[in-house]
């Protein structure tokens, strides 16, 4: 990769559920523009760290930056500013409002930031239409299919233009032809925009479209392959 | 796969020169490796001898003779056998990377290292493939995929096998 | 077949109990929720015997009878009622004549000459610390309690105290025998009405209350009969294990609410609304309306939960909702209203007898379907509006568009509030009206005096004296004005006027007098539009022979008209005439009747209580009041407070299962809420989202109740002939109660919601 300061630095990240120790002293870089695929078994704290690096989750201990922000010591509502503006995210499932239209789902994060109606929509029309979903921006989720659903979250994830996407099992719901198309958008447009992603999957097939994989198990990171175009 | 079936199944569709069944196979199957020439007429030589294609003309152009080779009507069958024919499964039971894991385990080194770099180049082969394949056409798209698949196999099991390491171990010293 | 029906819902009771934890939750918040309805409905059917027990009590101590001159079984009686801290006790002095004398039901043996038997209720309130004030004035030694059945109720505070030397006095009764010797014509027929109309605008938000408790879990019940259906269940056998399912609730409701009306029930005593209090024992649920209660409830629950599922598909792999079933239509939902508006109608017009039966089953039935008519008009209109509501912010947008997907749902929250609302607005329209009937402004002048005094007895001229410088001497009195009148007889005529005796200075309340010397006489005649209208008798004329007290008397030809003056509780004396004491010198010793007007200094705690005390030493006969500026019937303030109080504790009930079926709600969504977060939205826009989302069906369902409810009330006042009034203080304060508990609802549910948004609901898959 380039030799730019990385943009999320995250130093012996800890973090406990009750006894259960989720992350056990987790360090890793996440640069500008690289996938990054963070696999592991179920309950190996996969999500737990990538919630850590999304400022969702607030560790027990450690250190994590974002650019030159300490996203430890930052307040819950500067981390959801930052949420909103600089990170986008994908799940699984259940993260469309379902009884708004595919195209107000998108222009959600932008409204949320205080984007107009009009010009929050006209960007999220341009985003459906890159993900190939534009002609369901007038339906609600319930009537669009599961992979139509899924790009029209990373329409969502992206409508911001974000410098990292944050995806937790995006294609987990998608069979392998509609998981593989959501993935080629995804790391297509993420990497014309030169946004990072973290990828979070137990899939290899999907931790193939990223530049470089991590292994979580037991809340530690096994290993760091170096980056392998 | 076998390359005898492949030419055979490749010449069902009309007579060939060994050069064209080059070609054709390069075209469809050889994204890896091309054939080189002495493969192709080696193998069928050995069709010939076993009755399952024939020579169907012999012409003399200005270098060597060429001759044009079809099928035989054991051929067909021969085809249509190993088409129907499933491929052993058994075939993946010995796998080196077994061998390695419990010859890790008894040498006393740490085979867990050994899955790990085992899943970094598995990872990195596919990584590979995943890239050809969105950038070229249906065809690779297949080919790659299947590629994967076998690959994403061997990850599912040395992921299992990672899991289970501590149980092999036991087993294995015992 | 029907054995296998059977079967089949006793499955469906198994099945609602089987659900696992979740099950259990279920049945036991829908037990509970129709539990706590079934329990207001039986607390209503107790109503008639409540009413019924306590009107057999009061009638059996009836003592307003006359009996005969003579001595034997005669027992006197004189009312001596009073107030203390704003409670009335009911009192009475005793005397008999004879052995023979009857004794007031609940008392044993009559109370000897400075004793008393007293109610429990005031037992207790003389024994407090503060009943010292109270002790000073009933100045009797407690010598027993009356029981029960002398009792209206468990709170009321009365006594009978014994006395000697009555005979003779005015006011005095002659008993022969307590109870109503012929009882009355019973109830007023427009109480019985209005009783009619309460009870259905108390049942009808209960019947919606519960029919929304069945629907609680609706969900996962729909889950659990789809995987049923997987297992080779058909669709009519879902529908019987939902029926059984829905029985199963309705019937551990029905157990459960007898629990709670039995144990409510022994609570009852230690309540006392506007003076009323029930014994235990009187709250008996009338056996036809439990009967019917016990019908009605399961079927309602059954009839509910096969309603639901009509409007879902419940297939092998899942439930579907039937959707997109087109616009609703506007012509059925304006049925109920339309027929509810046709019965009253000929009653409006006068065409029907209002007394009647008839009557009251169709005034019933036209305010059942009138609020009913709220209930099905709400759907209609919530999907109207919302469908062109559009705009504004994010959390308008989230809220218009969830509405906009299932305005079912958003209109079926909000019915309960709607109709108690346009209930309790009829009920109120229809009291303030009629109260508004029978409430005049007093004239009175706070300013002069707060306290009217009076003594039927009579007092001599000094005795009156010194019962004014008793009262002037109380601490806390300002000034005392007394005024010393008697009845005079007109000649020729039947008519009876006023003769007032008293120095200058008194008269000079009374009337503006220029000059005025002792043996002067002055007549009030008032001004003669007023005469015209209040009195039509001809005032007394100077030189008229008049006999008053049995003497006779010449008004003197010197008598010069006066104009009255305002009397600080707001009365004029008209037609009446006015003297010095030198002017009536044969009367002017004689026992007169006497009104005082006693100014007090109101920053004195109990101050009213140190003068009514002074009055009771006086005389126990003596009586106080407070002055007044609003004279109201004070059945109908009751009332109103009443209708108040119920449609608060109604409203609560409702939102109770609003909040469940929020929380409901919410959880389903708690995923969604989870990434919304992730997202990084902001909680206050998230929040603000559900504030619009129940505030905006909310003002709709408030509208049509507001008009229906009014509607209703003005329907029923005209009915009755009352003039057309509407109390739009109290038409707000019911409103915003009604929005007051939606609001409160969704305060209750904010922390659930913010807990939901919390990232743990990303961990849940």
């Amino acid at each position: 990769m380039t030799g730019d300061a990385p943009l999320l630095t995250a130093r012996d990240l800890s973090k406990a559920y009750g006894t259960t120790r989720a992350l056990d002293g987790v360090s890793l870089d996440v640069r500008a523009g690289e996938i990054l695929a963070v696999m592991g078994p179920s309950g190996s704290g996969k999500s737990t760290l990538m919630h850590c690096l999304a400022g969702i989750v607030r560790p027990d201990s450690g250190e994590l930056r974002y650019r030159d922000r300490d996203l430890i010591a930052a307040s819950d509502a500067e981390r959801s500013a930052l949420r909103r503006g600089e990170f986008g995210f994908v799940f699984q499932f259940g993260q469309l409002v379902p009884e708004l239209t595919c195209l107000e789902n998108v222009a959600l994060p932008l409204r949320m930031e205080g984007v107009r109606r009009k010009e929050a929509e006209r960007r999220a029309a341009y985003w459906l239409e890159r993900l190939d979903v534009a002609d369901v921006a007038g339906k609600r989720p319930g009537q669009a299919s599961g992979g139509q659903g899924q790009r029209v979250a990373i329409a969502r994830a992206l409508v911001t233009e974000p410098s990292v996407v944050f995806a937790d099992e995006p294609t987990g719901a998608l069979d392998s032809l509609n998981g593989e198309m959501v993935m080629r958008l995804l790391t297509e447009c993420a990497e014309q925009s030169r946004t990072a992603v973290v990828l979070v999957t137990h899939e290899p097939s999907v931790a193939a479209y990223s530049h470089r994989e991590i292994v979580v198990r037991d809340g530690r990171i096994r290993t760091s392959a170096g980056s392998a175009r | 796969m076998s390359l005898s079936h492949t030419l055979l199944a490749l010449l069902e569709r009309g007579p060939r020169h060994g050069y064209d069944l080059k070609q054709e196979f390069d075209a469809q199957f050889g994204q890896d490796r091309p054939l080189h020439y002495g493969q192709v007429y080696a193998t069928l030589a050995r069709l010939l001898k076993n009755g399952l294609v024939e020579v169907d003309a012999v012409e003399h152009g200005g270098g060597p003779e060429r001759k044009r080779y079809a099928i035989t009507t054991a051929g067909v069958t021969d085809v249509e056998e190993w088409l129907s024919q499933p491929e052993s499964p058994a075939l993946y039971l010995h796998s080196t990377l077994y061998t390695k894991v419990v010859l890790a385990l008894l040498t006393g080194r740490d085979a867990a290292a050994v899955l790990d770099a085992q899943r970094a180049a598995h990872l990195d082969l596919m990584r590979t493939l995943t890239r050809r394949k969105t950038r070229g056409d249906l065809a690779d798209a297949l080919i790659c995929d299947h590629a994967i698949f076998h690959l994403e196999a061997d990850l599912r099991w040395l992921e299992l096998t990672s899991a289970r390491l501590d149980r092999l171990a036991e087993e294995v010293r015992s | 077949m029907s054995a296998s029906w059977l079967r089949q819902l006793a499955f469906g009771v198994r099945l609602a109990c089987r659900g696992g934890v979740t099950g259990w939750t279920r049945v036991a918040l829908t037990a509970t929720a129709v539990g706590l309805g079934v329990a207001f409905l039986l607390l209503a059917a107790s109503v008639p015997n409540l009413l019924e027990a306590r009107d057999t009590r009061v009638a059996a101590r009836v003592d307003d009878g006359q009996g005969p001159d003579l001595p034997d079984g005669i027992l006197l009686v004189v009312m001596t009622d009073t107030e203390f801290r704003g409670v009335t006790i009911r009192g009475r002095l005793l005397q008999p004549l004879s052995a023979t004398a009857p004794t007031p039901p609940g008392v044993s043996a009559l109370p000897k000459a400075g004793e008393m038997v007293v109610s429990p209720a005031l037992d207790e309130l003389l024994a407090e610390p503060g009943g010292a004030l109270l002790r000073a004035r009933l100045d009797y030694r407690v010598v027993g309690r009356i029981a029960d059945e002398g009792l209206a109720g468990p709170g009321e505070f009365a006594y009978y105290a014994g006395g000697d030397q009555l005979d003779g006095k005015a006011g005095v009764r002659r008993l022969a025998a307590f109870g109503d010797p012929s009882p009355g014509p019973g109830p007023d027929p427009r109480l019985i009405l209005m009783a009619v109309v309460a009870f259905v605008v108390l049942l009808a938000p209960v019947a919606i209350f519960i029919a929304a408790a069945v629907r609680f879990g609706g969900e996962s019940r729909d889950r659990r009969l789809a995987a049923l259906r997987l297992m080779g269940a058909d669709l009519a056998m879902t529908r019987r294990f939902a029926a059984g399912e829905a029985l199963a609730g309705g019937l551990l409701g029905l157990g459960v609410g007898a629990v709670i009306f039995l144990a409510g029930r022994q609570l009852v005593d230690r309540f006392t609304l506007w003076d009323i209090s029930a014994f235990p024992a009187d709250v008996r649920p009338s056996l036809p309306l439990t009967a019917l209660i016990a019908v009605a409830v399961p079927a309602l629950a059954v009839g509910v939960a096969l309603g639901v599922l009509r409007k879902v598909a419940i297939e092998p792999l899942g439930v579907v909702r039937r959707a997109g079933q087109g616009r609703r239509r506007l012509w059925w939902r304006l049925l109920p209203s339309v027929a509810g508006l046709a019965l009253l109608a000929p009653m409006l017009a006068g065409l029907v007898d209002t007394d009647g039966q008839l009557a009251r089953v169709q005034v019933g039935g036209g305010a059942v379907l009138m609020l009913m008519g709220v209930a099905t008009l709400l759907p209609w209109l919530v999907e109207a509006v919302v469908r062109r509501l559009g705009g504004g912010g994010l959390s308008w947008q989230l809220a218009i568009r969830r509405i906009q997907m299932d305005s079912a749902s958003a209109a079926r929250l909000v019915s309960g509030v709607a109709v108690a609302v346009a209930g309790a607005i009829a009920l109120q329209t229809f009291v303030a009206g009629m109260e508004s009937a029978f409430t005049d402004a007093t004239g009175a002048d706070l300013s002069r005096a707060q306290v009217t005094a009076a003594l039927d007895e009579g007092a001599t001229p000094a005795r009156a004296r010194e019962i004014s410088g008793r009262l002037s001497a109380t601490p806390g009195v300002r000034s005392v004005t007394s005024v010393a009148y008697t009845d005079v007889e007109l000649p020729d005529t039947d008519d009876y006027s006023s003769l007032v005796v008293g120095s200058c200075a008194e008269l000079r309340e009374l009337a503006r007098l220029s000059r005025c010397r002792s043996g002067d006489t002055f007549i009030v005649e008032g001004a003669r539009a007023e005469r015209d209208t209040v009195d039509p008798a001809e005032p007394p004329r100077p030189g008229a022979r008049v006999t008053a007290l049995g003497t006779g008397w010449t008004i003197p030809a010197t008598a010069t008209q006066v104009k009255a003056r305002t009397l600080p509780d707001g009365s004029t004396w008209n037609r009446t005439i006015l003297a010095t004491p030198a002017a009536v010198p044969a009367l002017a010793a004689k026992p007169l009747r006497l009104q005082y007007f006693i100014d007090l200094d109101q920053t004195r705690p109990d101050i009213g209580e140190l003068v009514r005390n002074t009055a009771a030493q006086v005389s126990p006969m003596m009586a106080v009041y407070g002055i007044r500026e609003v004279k109201v019937d004070s059945k109908f303030s009751g009332i109103l407070r009443g209708t108040l109080v119920g449609t608060v504790a109604l409203l609560l009930l409702i939102g109770t299962s609003m909040l469940a079926t929020m929380l409901d709600q919410l959880r389903e969504r708690r995923a969604l809420l989870a990434a919304l977060t992730a997202f990084g939205a902001k909680r206050g826009a998230l929040t603000r989202a559900t504030l619009w989302q129940m505030a905006v069906p909310v003002v709709l369902g408030l509208v049509p109740a507001v008009l229906a409810g009014t509607a209703l009330g003005v329907a029923l006042l005209a009915m009755l002939g009352f003039p057309l009034h509407v109390s739009l203080t109290q038409l707000f304060v019911t409103v915003a109660a009604g929005a007051g508990v939606v609001a409160l609802v969704t305060l209750a549910s904010l922390p659930v919601q913010l807990r939901l948004m919390r990232p743990d609901g990303l961990r849940v898959e």
